[in-house]
Order: C-alpha cells, then structure tokens, then sequence
C-alpha cells in the first residue's frame, strides 16, 4: 500500500494562500481520494466529500462521540480531526458493518435491545462498542457502562445500549470489521 | 462550529518544524491528538495563522525501558495505557491514564500534547509533578530539560517557550515493592476532575518511606502536598497518621472557586479523596486479597 503523504511544506509557499490538500483514505475497504481545505474536519469529508452520512455530528467539539469511526482500527472522534490529519488511514464507518442486508451481530443485537430510538447516537455508540469488546473480553455491566459514557444518547436513557452491548459481548470476542485494519 | 482558516504544515523532522514556528513568530500552533486543540478551533478560541502538526516526524513516540522511562511526546495516551513497561514500571501512570477522557480520545490524544496544554484539571499534569518526571524541550539553540516542578506556571501555561516543541516526556521507574493510588471525584466519568489527588509510596535506601502526595483542581497548577508528606513520614501511615495528614492537605490548599466548586467544596473533597486513597493504598494484602 502505498501511503499518500499530506501536503508537505517547503519554506516558499509558507506566505502563499491557503491551497487545498490531497487527502487519499481506504474508507471500508476501497481507496478514496479528494481534496479540501486544511480545515475541513474529516466528520465533514466523510459526509460531504464522500457522501457516507451515516457517521453524525453532534457536538462538533468532542464530547457526545456522534461521529466516532474506527481509524486504523480505533474508535476515534472525527470532529477533532482534520481530515489531512488522517490521510493515509484506514476508517471504517457505519456504513462498512453489514454486509448487504445482513446487520453486523452488534446491530443486531442493537435491534433486538432497543438500544435506539430516534438513531441519532448509533453510528457513534456502534463504533465505540465495537473498539472496546475488540480489546476487553467478558466485561462486565459497570466497564461496560463505563465505556459508553464516551457517547451520549438524548433517547434511550442508556438501558437498551448497555443491555445491547452485554448481549454482544456474551456471543465471544468481538473481531474488528473488515477493512479495519491491513490484511 | 468549524475551524477558521489556517495555513497546514506536516514538517518531517524537528529542525523543519522549529524553522516553521520561527517563521510564523508566535502565531502558529503545533497539532498533536488535536483532542484539546480541534475543539479550541472549532469554537475560534485560537486562531493561528498556521498549524504545524508533528504526526510524521518520525521518533517522536515510543516508550523506553530505563530508568528514567523516556516517552516520546507524540506517543498517543492509548498506547502508553497499553505498554507492558509503563503497567511493571511506572503504575501510577497507568491508573491515572484511565481517568484521561475515554478510549476514543486516547486513541488520538498525545502524553506530549496533555502536558504542554497544562489544564489545571488534566492527569497527566499531576502524574509528572508527583512522580518528580521532566520533560525535554528542543528549540533552535539547542534541547534542554524542565523538571515537572518547574514546568507549570499557572493554568494553561508552562515554561515551554512558543519557539520550542516538547520532545520526551520523563518518568522515573518506581522501586520494586512501591504502592501507589490515583482518585478523581467529577461529575461524569471521563469528564475533567474537580479534584484529583496521586500518591506513591516507595521504599527508600534507608529502609523508611518516601511518600509522595499531588493533587489537581486545588490551584492553578498541580501541587505536590508536602506538609500532608512531612506528617506521615513523621508519624507513618496508620489510620491517625492518615487522618491528621488529610486534614493538613484541605488547610494547606488554597483553591480557586468557580462554576464546578467553590474553593471550601474543593478544600473538603480534597480532605476526603486523600484520606481515602492513602487508605486504600496502605492496606495490608492480607485485608484485600
Ligand atoms: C471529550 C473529551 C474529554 C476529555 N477529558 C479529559 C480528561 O478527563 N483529562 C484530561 O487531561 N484531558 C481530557 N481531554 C483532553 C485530552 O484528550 C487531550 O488529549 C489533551 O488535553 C491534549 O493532548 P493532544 O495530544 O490532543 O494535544 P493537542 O490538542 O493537539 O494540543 C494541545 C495544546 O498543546 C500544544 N502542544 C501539543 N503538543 C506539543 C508539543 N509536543 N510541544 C509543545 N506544545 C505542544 C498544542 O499547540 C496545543 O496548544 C478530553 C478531551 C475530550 C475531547
Ligand atoms: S460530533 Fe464529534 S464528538 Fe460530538
Ligand atoms: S437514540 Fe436518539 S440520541 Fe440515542
């Protein structure tokens, strides 16, 4: 794989105007390349540079985890990073988690919970779970709820998510998605 | 919600990323995790004509195994949370990474960049003063080190000039045989402590104690309690020792009031988390296996 290096510097276009800069990503698997502004939060560049809107922003100053991705295979927030910063990573986002109709076992078990109401959160709440049963096996009620505090949901009150989220647990270790990481 | 604009920089190497600072001659800002920074431009707290991020100069993270333990600034909170050496080696450390925000932001979140932002509320902050680390800092005449008691000048500042980069952040290894304990009351888990309190007790050459206490949201800056330390070298560390240290701690603090507490709330959740973890870090084994 070859990595595309953002915008490099050399002391003469220290002054020019601000340019636009490549950003190259494997998004659930396939290459996507664009360009933006240095300042364009990589939540924005996934949703309108790329069109994956299923990956929320909320806050936009990361606190509610809305827009949380797996990035080289950790859960990560994407309104506190610019998507030049990410150039060269590997993202999963909601979209990369069923396959056709199929829903990943963690939706589903989402679905089978009431771990949503409205679904504003889920993206969020999806990708956060996922990194955390990837890397903490057989946790229990309080880690988890520990866990999901890094999200926050205006619906639910949290039962359903943290019923969901034990269910997923209680099915064995939970492989990062594919994509997530290098074959 | 969305940052201003900036000029963007990815120098490849220190001596680059120092040139580009001089240049800009104060009006650029070094990206680390961006955890604290982003945010910062998203509401324009800071508008910086340029931001030299320092993710793709290589060595600037890593963790080594002597002693003192030499963490590489842009080493993300994560990985240092994740290290074998850090868990053996310097244990406090890794209890209070735990408190940082949560496993997303420490996904991205640098040692390197919590201390140089110097949050009067941040963990790290108080893991360096109370375990006597340092850091080192590079500017174009050359790297010098600051101790951790040097470093803090009051909230949100350091003694790191606007022309240098923090490069390696110091921990000493602790003494085989060392406790130590880490406690923060917040409102939230994962949100900032209204106050945090850090201690470690290891074994010293003359065969006592060496007790060292901090504390966080008490001050401006992160403060080691050395008259609650003189109590229990003085007296040991019974439950009365303990007590009459605790309470030295609230009389000797002179915190700052605002919206999360006023400076009596403070003083009194003080008293009670130090009293609480010196408990728990002095239990016998035999009382808690
Ligand atoms: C939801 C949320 C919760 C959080 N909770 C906590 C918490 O409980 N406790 C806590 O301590 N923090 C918390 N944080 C902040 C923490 O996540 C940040 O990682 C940390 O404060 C800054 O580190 P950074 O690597 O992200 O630095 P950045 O945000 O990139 O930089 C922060 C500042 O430090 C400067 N800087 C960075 N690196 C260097 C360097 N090498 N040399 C000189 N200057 C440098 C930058 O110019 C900037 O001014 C939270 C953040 C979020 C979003
Ligand atoms: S939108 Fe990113 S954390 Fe809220
Ligand atoms: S389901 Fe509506 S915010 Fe969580």
């Amino acid at each position: 794989m070859s990595t595309v290096l953002p915008h490099s510097t050399s002391a003469t276009d220290i002054d020019a105007p601000i340019d636009e800069v490549a950003v190259s990503l494997i998004v659930n698997g396939k290459t996507r390349h664009g360009r933006c502004e240095p300042r364009r939060l990589l939540v924005d560049f996934l949703r309108e540079d790329l069109g994956l809107t299923g990956t929320h922003a909320g806050c936009e100053h990361g606190i509610c985890g809305a827009c949380t991705v797996l990035l080289d295979g950790q859960a990560s927030r994407t309104c506190t990073l610019l998507a030049v910063q990410a150039s060269g990573a590997r993202i999963v986002t909601v979209e990369g988690l069923a396959s056709g109709e199929q829903l990943h076992p963690l939706q589903q078990c989402f679905h089978e919970h009431h771990a949503l109401q409205c679904g504003f959160c889920t993206p969020g709440m999806l990708m956060t779970a996922i990194d955390f049963l990837h890397t903490h096996a057989n946790p229990d009620e309080g880690e988890v709820r520990e866990a999901m505090s890094a999200a926050v949901c205006r619906c639910t009150g949290y039962t359903g998510i943290v019923n969901a989220v034990m269910a997923a647990a209680a099915l064995g270790p939970m492989p990062l998605p594919a994509g997530a990481l290098p074959e | 919600m969305k940052p201003p604009r900036f000029h963007y920089h990815a120098p490849g190497s220190i001596p680059e990323a120092l040139d580009l600072l001089a240049h800009y001659a104060g009006d650029a800002r070094l990206l680390a995790g961006g955890q604290s920074l982003v945010p910062m431009l998203n509401f324009r707290l800071v508008e910086p004509r340029a931001l030299i991020d320092l993710a793709r100069i290589p060595h600037l993270s890593g963790i080594g195994d002597g002693d003192p333990i030499v963490i590489g600034a842009m080493t993300r909170q994560r990985a240092v949370e994740d290290s074998p050496i850090i868990a053996r080696r310097a244990p406090l450390l890794r209890e209070a990474l735990r408190w940082v925000g949560h496993l997303p932001t420490r996904s991205r979140g640098t040692i390197g960049g919590s201390i140089a932002h110097a949050d009067p509320a941040a963990e790290l902050p108080l893991i360096l003063v109370t375990c006597e680390g340092s850091v080192r800092v590079e500017g174009r005449a050359g790297s010098r080190m600051i101790a951790a008691g040097e470093l803090f000048d009051s909230m949100f500042t350091t003694r790191i000039g606007a022309d240098e980069i923090l490069t390696e952040v110091h921990v000493p290894a602790v003494a085989p045989g060392s406790r130590h304990g880490f406690e923060e009351y917040a409102r939230r888990h994962g949100d900032f402590a209204i106050v945090a309190v850090a201690v470690s007790i290891e074994p010293n050459a003359a065969g006592g104690q060496q007790v060292r206490l901090g504390a966080s949201g008490v001050g401006q800056i992160p403060q080691r309690l050395v008259a609650a330390e003189a109590i229990l070298e003085r007296e040991g560390l019974s439950a009365d020792a303990i007590a009459h240290a605790a309470a030295q701690a609230a009389a000797s603090v002179d915190p700052v009031g605002d919206a999360n507490g006023s400076a009596d709330y403070r003083r009194h959740i003080l008293g009670t988390l130090l009293e609480r973890t010196l408990t728990r870090t002095t239990a016998p084994i035999a009382a808690t296996a």
